[in-house]
């Protein structure tokens, strides 16, 4: 009785506007571009918000009241939630509506959609916190069950997930941590007590995802009844059936032309056809399926690429320069108490920064390259860093009046 | 069957005077080393020695040379030929054009001499004696932009007669061969030649022709200085003033930086006089005219290469930077920008952005050496290997009845 696990994945970063050196010192608001391009983060949310956000939400909600067994889970990042209060509130509305269902289940994650998990844990803690609580404030809801951004995972975070009470945790169901095992069951992380170990299955996630307007692949056109079909497929074989997925594949990276909306609007219906099939949030599927096995994963796996690792992030020098920048300020950055750079800080650890900067464009190049709104790789690198280093001279200022032997009294006799 | 190609084209490295003789010479190279047999004539002056032409091929040994006696050499114009005609004796024709005239009907000469399969013209100094080779053999002619007036002049003053010359050669050729997608817009949009006409091959380097040498600017860089670096003619075209005016900006935040500016042209004065007046002129170094291991040797010591024309139809150097270790910022509009990803990329006119990028790459090194890095992995993808087999695949479609 495979039952299909939705979650998507909702969140914009704060992008970077073309910040130039002769701005530092100067303009400390990186991220107000106001041009017709990609990098104009409130333009970018109301387009989302009317191709993807509003139409689909419309969509659930219909198909929630339509089908009592329906049921799907999201991850909002923090980020997210603040720039859909500024640029499109109703926006928000709609996903409270969602919640409101009682059959949408909310996922905890950082506040600021960051890697700060492997750059620094109690940084990383504050941000779950702060999501925590936005979470809480925004929908009345506690999230039980984590992701992480990017689905980056390894032993240590589901140690951290089970030490801290998560019912479950997500995590890529990549071939090299599942061995021969499927994704279709429930797992334990490594020495986990409590915590459940959810894995996407990437194959039927990504049909949908990737390749539902390819024309050249061999299933195309993908209609609900075939995929239904492919999911009820894992009866006998499986549990549960997990689609993990970003929210905007539905009218923004799969255009509303290519017929994505009709095939979600019938899916429900076509999965439930099958008596045996059912709908379950990432957190039932916590409560209501044994776990089968322990999964071992030391090394990290995340959601992106044909790598499945950390390197459309960390994977040049650019990248792995720039995360050092930005984590080698947080001293100076926790050594005062200034909200506003604080909050600056923080947004400029946004994983997004980075993957603008990856350089691998000769075999995932087109995916990344689609979501690139710099020009090059190196554009957005210019833009961080000058950024980064504007942002360091005002924390070192501050640091500099807290400092008591640099005080003017002491200079000034 | 090998194809046998009559080439029009320009004098050779190390005697060359700027990009369009470095690509004959790398095309003509890749041509040889394939299937074909080539006759590459060029223009002789009256009192070149009996050794010129051997002199000319001597890194061309798979070619045969020809020379035809005519007053022309690469990016002449007819003010430069009316002056020099002067000391010249009397068999030069009496203005440009009608030297170009001139050599078109020599050319029918060789041409009703040599057996050949295809001809292949470069640029429009050549056009008219690709057409008289044509006329007298009924072979296929290929033309090859490497320049239009319009990239020459920058839109400015274009001379009638060129213009019409490029055009005739475009419309009456087979086909055409254009350096760059930027510049097959150009034919199409400015000279009206279907598009279906015109075949893009971008031009290539060869890694071999270029090697490690000693840093010729040891003192300079112990001293913790930079280096921008500058190569082309100074003319409008490339933009020289541009790159003087980024200078000044990026000397206002980073004083310890100097400007090598290495080439010669019309514009050297006004560029240095804009230097001057900027207040900069001890930080903006001319070179004059550097080739071959001289200029490989400025490229290696440089810590970055801008290319900041106007209007350039390709742009060789920031290749030869990139071979040579150094990496790049080349503007949007050029051809080269449309073959190097791993480049900084500006538009001209944007000095502002320009400074940024060059301020930007000299502070932080991880930003320098990924450029140089995967810019450098690049480079040897833009091969005249495969611009060779571009013109192969165009010649026999062309050969090939249909």
């Amino acid at each position: 009785m495979p039952a299909v696990c939705f979650y998507f994945q909702v969140h914009q970063p704060r992008r970077v506007k073309r910040y130039r050196v002769f701005d530092v010192g100067h303009d400390h608001d990186y991220f107000n571009d106001d041009s017709e391009t990609d990098l104009n983060n409130a333009r970018i949310i109301r387009k989302v918000a009317g191709k993807c956000y509003q139409p689909t939400n419309t969509l659930l909600l219909e198909l929630l009241n339509r089908h009592p067994e329906f049921k799907v889970s999201f991850s909002l990042s923090g980020i997210l939630l603040e720039q859909l209060e500024q640029y499109s509130p109703e926006t928000l509305d709609s996903f409270r509506a969602l919640v409101d269902t009682g059959r949408v289940a909310i996922l905890g994650e950082t506040y600021h959609h960051s890697l700060a998990f492997f750059y620094s844990l109690p940084e990383f803690e504050r941000q779950v916190a702060l999501h925590r609580t936005a979470i809480r404030r925004t929908f009345g809801v506690t999230p039980r069950v984590f992701r992480n951004t990017e689905l980056a995972y390894n032993n240590n975070l589901g140690r951290w997930a089970d030490q801290h009470g998560y019912e479950a945790i997500l995590a890529e169901g990549w071939d090299k941590i599942l061995g021969w095992r499927s994704p279709n069951f429930v797992y334990r992380p490594k020495g986990a007590k409590r915590t459940r170990l959810l894995l996407k299955n990437y194959r039927l996630s990504d049909d949908v995802a990737f390749r539902f307007s390819e024309k050249s692949w061999s299933e195309w056109p993908l209609t609900a009844p075939k995929f239904s079909h492919w999911v009820s497929a894992v009866n006998g074989t499986g549990d549960l059936v997990n689609l993990f997925m970003d929210y905007e594949t539905f009218g923004e990276h799969q255009w509303k032309d290519t017929g994505i909306f009709n095939f979600l609007r019938q899916l429900p219906q076509e999965v439930l056809a099958h008596p045996d099939n059912g709908f379950i949030t990432v957190e039932e599927a916590a409560r209501d399926y044994p776990a089968r096995d322990e999964v071992d994963a030391p090394e990290v796996v995340t959601w992106a690429d044909t790598e499945r690792d950390l390197s459309a992030w960390t994977g040049n020098d650019l990248q792995t320069s720039a995360l050092n920048a930005i984590y080698g300020l947080e001293p100076l950055v926790l050594a005062i108490d200034d909200p506003t750079l604080l909050e600056a800080w923080r947004r400029l650890t946004t994983s997004d920064h980075f993957y603008y900067m990856c350089t691998k464009w000769f075999a995932d190049g087109d995916v990344h390259a689609y979501f690139n709104p710099y020009r090059s790789p190196y554009e957005a690198f210019i833009a961080f860093i000058n950024a980064v280093t504007d942002l360091r001279l005002r924390l070192e200022v501050d640091n500099l009046a807290l400092a008591p032997s640099h005080s003017p009294a002491v200079l000034v006799e | 069957m090998p194809v046998r190609i009559l080439m029009f084209g320009w004098e050779f490295p190390p005697h060359n005077s700027g990009g369009l003789g470095t690509a004959c010479f790398g095309l003509t190279r890749a041509l040889a080393r394939a299937d074909t047999l080539i006759t590459f004539v060029l223009p002789k002056r009256v009192n070149a020695g009996a050794d010129w032409l051997r002199m000319c091929f001597a890194d061309l040994p798979e070619a045969i040379g020809r020379g035809i006696t005519a007053y022309l050499y690469p990016y002449i114009t007819s003010e430069n030929y009316a002056r020099e005609r002067k000391g010249l004796p009397p068999v030069y024709g009496l203005n440009l054009i009608d030297e170009v005239r001139r050599y078109g009907l020599l050319a029918g000469e060789i041409a009703a001499s040599e057996s050949f399969d295809i001809i292949h013209a470069h640029d429009w100094l050549s056009f008219p004696a690709g057409l008289a080779a044509r006329r007298v053999s009924g072979k296929p002619l290929v033309v090859h932009v490497h320049a239009t007036e319009f990239d020459r002049t920058g839109g400015t003053g274009i001379s009638e007669e060129v213009y019409k010359i490029e055009q005739e050669g475009m419309r009456q050729a087979n086909a055409v061969v254009a350096v760059s997608q930027r510049t097959k817009n150009m034919i199409v949009r400015h000279y009206g030649i279907p598009p279906e006409k015109v075949t893009v091959v971008h031009n290539g380097i060869e890694a071999a022709d270029h090697r490690p040498l000693p840093d010729r600017l040891v003192a300079l860089k112990r001293a913790g200085e930079k280096v921008v670096l500058f190569v082309g003619r100074i003319t409008l075209q490339k933009g020289p003033d541009y790159f003087v005016r980024a200078a000044k900006r990026v000397l206002e935040l980073e004083p310890k930086v100097y400007f090598i500016i290495a080439g010669s042209g019309d514009m050297e004065g006004q560029v240095l006089r804009e230097a001057a007046a900027l207040g900069i002129a001890d930080r903006v170094i001319f070179t004059g005219f550097v080739r071959g291991a001289e200029l490989d040797a400025l490229y290696q010591s440089a810590d970055l290469y801008v290319l900041p024309s106007v209007s350039e139809p390709f742009g060789i150097t920031p290749l030869e930077s990139l071979i040579n270790g150094t990496p790049v910022i080349i503007s949007y509009q050029s051809g080269v920008a449309e073959v190097l990803r791993h480049a900084l990329k500006v538009d001209f006119w944007d000095t502002e952005e320009l400074a940024n990028q060059i301020i930007t790459v000299l502070r932080h090194p991880p930003l320098h050496k990924t450029l140089k890095q995967y810019g450098g992995a690049e480079v040897h993808q833009v091969t005249w290997t495969a611009a060779a087999e571009k013109c192969l695949n165009l010649y026999r479609s062309l050969l090939t009845p249909a």
